[in-house]
């Protein structure tokens, strides 16, 4: 303190010097890991590397080539559908569960338990679990049809206008107790008044959710929607255990096809335009939102 | 004290690998894993450790494209293994280019490969710019039409004796409810069948001008066009089979709820595993009993480059072990190939594979698709055929696709 007062102006630099130093090498991860492989990745898109990185320029080769592969056109396709859905799914799902779960039920503990338990699983397990539960041979199908609905059909997983429907609801089973517990958190965060004023008013119940408890939660679900997105964008594994991208290339996902051009097809020049064009549309997304959210908020 | 006796039992543990004579434990890494391949890899790691060397088994689940990136990434990681497997050809061809694998050429001189090793267009594989890097260890052909016996007779049909017959067959199998040819989802099977259809129904020199010479003229011919219309049938009689794995698909002609399979001769140690006979049990057509022409890709270990000396050394002594006569038949019995070496003898060889083993000696071969295409192409191959297999593409549209593929091949 006594340094500073001499110092006139105190350095920057120098002030919480020690947590400075504990970051570094996070710091160093970010910008190395992080940026310097992002950026090596977008630089490499541009050659057309093989099994090997190597530096023979091709244009937007690569890129036109993306573009004309009817197998990353479904993969697109495919996301935009499970994107959509599961978002929607997952918040409504998710934060009904929560608002009936604080209802003062009894046994609040058990149920919570239960639905977060899923999310205790990884995809892998899930997506097999799910493959089991959706095969026609011994699944749901054969169940109904053994309790005497013969000509009963439900086989998502082998239809292609519908497999990825089929994905959906093994991801959503998988992860709504999680949006669920961070809901019930939220709400949990409301003050009691408010609930007794609105009561007092005479409001009903579920306008009161609506119209005064939701738009109080919007911290709880801007967090619980940066938490969805980033699952869906790097959805792989879930595919990969349930339908390895089948029937034939109807369930394929933008991941899957990034790593099997890489690795499989010894491409990575086009595994990298792939996986450039995945940032891309994350950055879309994020980008205006993040401006909205925090460039907004220090200006007023 | 107590610090000295650690730091000298310390001492002890590196010392002693350095101490044991000229044994060393080497990895080998390969996607061997189903009943009839785990059983023949068996006999190489018997052979090996007979040797007074030790085979570590890196056995890796899920077929070719699952095992070989993570054989890749090992490798260019800078975490080799012993010795690998791969399908030779074309794809280590970069690993080879970066130095990243073993030249052999000392021990393959010193035993003769050049002589022994029939066809020699499998030793032609391994070399690259005249230095030789793989050790070939069996012939596999895809172009076999495996058939179950009893699923024909449950139809009330006789066993075809070609695919035309098969074709015909199909709608009174479908009668009797069975899946007429078994096709399982992973994307090699779909385009692998595809070529045998090619060489059944176009031919060698169609096969060698589009695979080999990439003429896109020829793949958007006519000849091509006939292929893709057998492909639309193989589509049609294929729906129902539902499995995923190569081997379900063969289980299920074992079993009979299905009538035959287009899968190449690893499918017979399957067969073999499940205690059936080949003529009795099950047949096989070469060729799809069209074109008695089979392809001579297969299985080879590459090793990559080691600091070690003694499993450099220990690397050597594996590669000579797998081209010795007595492993070849040991193997190759077991995995339903057919020996890299024309001068062994397969007495105790089933019907089936003295089939091969006459086709191979007329020298009706031609080259397998592994060794004619790089990675890219032939995985953009399987993108196309596992969607027309599982959609309604039209077989024009498909061959469109497929052309675009060949005009843009390497």
């Amino acid at each position: 303190m006594t340094g500073q007062a001499y110092a006139g102006r105190p350095n920057q630099l120098l002030r919480n010097l020690h947590s400075k130093i504990a970051s570094i090498p996070m710091i160093l991860t970010a910008v190395v890991i992080f940026l310097g492989g992002t950026l090596w990745t977008v630089f490499y898109s541009f050659t057309n590397s093989k099994l090997l990185p190597r530096l023979s320029f091709v244009g937007l080769d690569q890129y036109e080539r993306l573009w004309a592969a009817p197998r990353w056109l479904v993969s697109i396709e495919n996301l935009a559908i499970y994107g959509f859905f599961s978002l929607i799914f997952s918040l409504v799902i998710g934060f009904v569960l929560a608002a009936l779960m604080d209802q003062k039920i009894r046994f609040e503990n058990a149920f919570r338990t239960i639905f977060l338990y899923p999310f205790a699983l990884s995809f892998i397990v899930t997506g097999l679990v799910w493959q089991w539960v959706l095969n026609p041979e011994f699944g749901v199908q054969s169940v109904v049809r053994s309790l005497g609905w013969t000509s009963f059909t439900f086989d998502p997983l082998y239809n292609q206008s519908i497999v990825i429907y089929g994905i959906l609801i093994a991801a959503l089973w998988q992860g709504t107790g999680l949006v669920m517990c961070l809901m019930l958190a939220g709400l949990r965060g409301i003050d009691e008044d408010i609930w007794k004023a609105s009561r007092v008013d005479g409001i009903p119940m579920w306008k009161t959710y609506l119209f005064i408890i939701i738009p109080m939660m919007r911290a709880v679900f801007i967090t619980t929607l940066v938490i969805i997105a980033s699952g869906i964008v790097r959805v792989y594994d879930l595919v990969v255990a349930q339908t390895s991208g089948g029937p034939g290339i109807a369930s394929e996902v933008p991941a899957k096809y990034v790593y099997d051009y890489m690795f499989q097809a010894q491409n990575l020049g086009q595994g990298f335009a792939a996986s450039t064009m995945m940032l891309i549309t994350v950055a879309i997304i994020i980008v205006p939102w993040a401006y909205l959210e925090f460039g907004g908020r220090k200006r007023g | 004290m107590k610090l000295r006796l650690l730091a000298a039992a310390l001492a002890a543990t590196v010392v002693l690998p350095f101490g044991a004579a000229s044994a060393a434990d080497l990895e080998v890494t390969h996607w061997w894993t189903s009943g009839g391949e785990a059983a023949a890899v068996a006999e190489l790691a018997k052979a090996f450790d007979a040797t007074g060397n030790k085979w570590i088994d890196g056995a890796i689940a899920g077929s070719g494209g699952t095992a070989r990136p993570i054989m890749i990434s090992r490798i260019t990681g800078g975490d080799p293994m012993g010795a690998t497997q791969f399908n030779h050809g074309r794809q280590a061809e970069e690993l080879v280019e970066a130095g990243l694998m073993r030249d052999l050429t000392d021990v393959a001189t010193r035993e003769n490969w050049k002589e022994i090793v029939k066809p020699s267009s499998l030793l032609d594989s391994c070399t690259i710019e005249g230095k030789i890097y793989c050790a070939p260890v069996n012939i596999h052909s895809w172009q076999w039409l495996w058939l179950s016996n009893a699923a024909f007779k449950q139809a009330g049909v006789e066993v075809p004796k070609n695919w035309d017959e098969f074709v015909a067959a199909a709608p009174a199998l479908e009668k009797a409810g069975i899946i007429p040819l078994a096709v399982g989802g992973q994307p090699w099977q779909s385009a692998g069948a595809f070529d045998v259809l090619m060489v059944a129904i176009a031919g060698k020199d169609v096969f060698n001008k589009v695979f080999g010479e990439k003429d896109a003229e020829v793949a958007a011919g006519p000849d091509i066009a006939k292929v893709f219309k057998a492909a639309d049938d193989a589509r049609k009689m294929s729906k129902g089979s539902n499995v995923q794995d190569w081997n379900q698909a063969t289980n299920l002609v074992i079993t009979g709820k299905a009538g035959g399979q287009i899968m190449g001769d690893w499918a017979q140690g399957e067969f073999q595993v499940a205690g059936q006979k080949a003529g009795t049990d099950y047949t096989c057509l070469p060729g799809l009993g069209v074109n008695e022409i089979i392809s001579t890709g297969g299985d080879a270990f590459y090793f990559p480059l080691l600091k070690d000396e003694e499993k450099s050394k220990a690397q050597e002594v594996l590669a000579s072990t797998l081209l010795d006569p007595k492993t070849q038949v040991a193997f190759n019995l077991k995995k339903g190939s057919l020996p890299v070496r024309g001068d062994v003898d397969l007495a105790t060889a089933n019907d089936c594979m003295k089939k091969g083993l006459e086709i191979l000696a007329k020298g009706n071969v031609i080259q397998g698709t592994d060794q004619l295409l790089s990675a890219d192409s032939q995985k953009q191959k399987e993108d196309l055929f596992s969607e027309f297999f599982a959609s309604t593409m039209t077989p024009e549209d498909a061959q469109k696709r497929f052309t675009d593929i060949i005009a843009s091949a390497d």
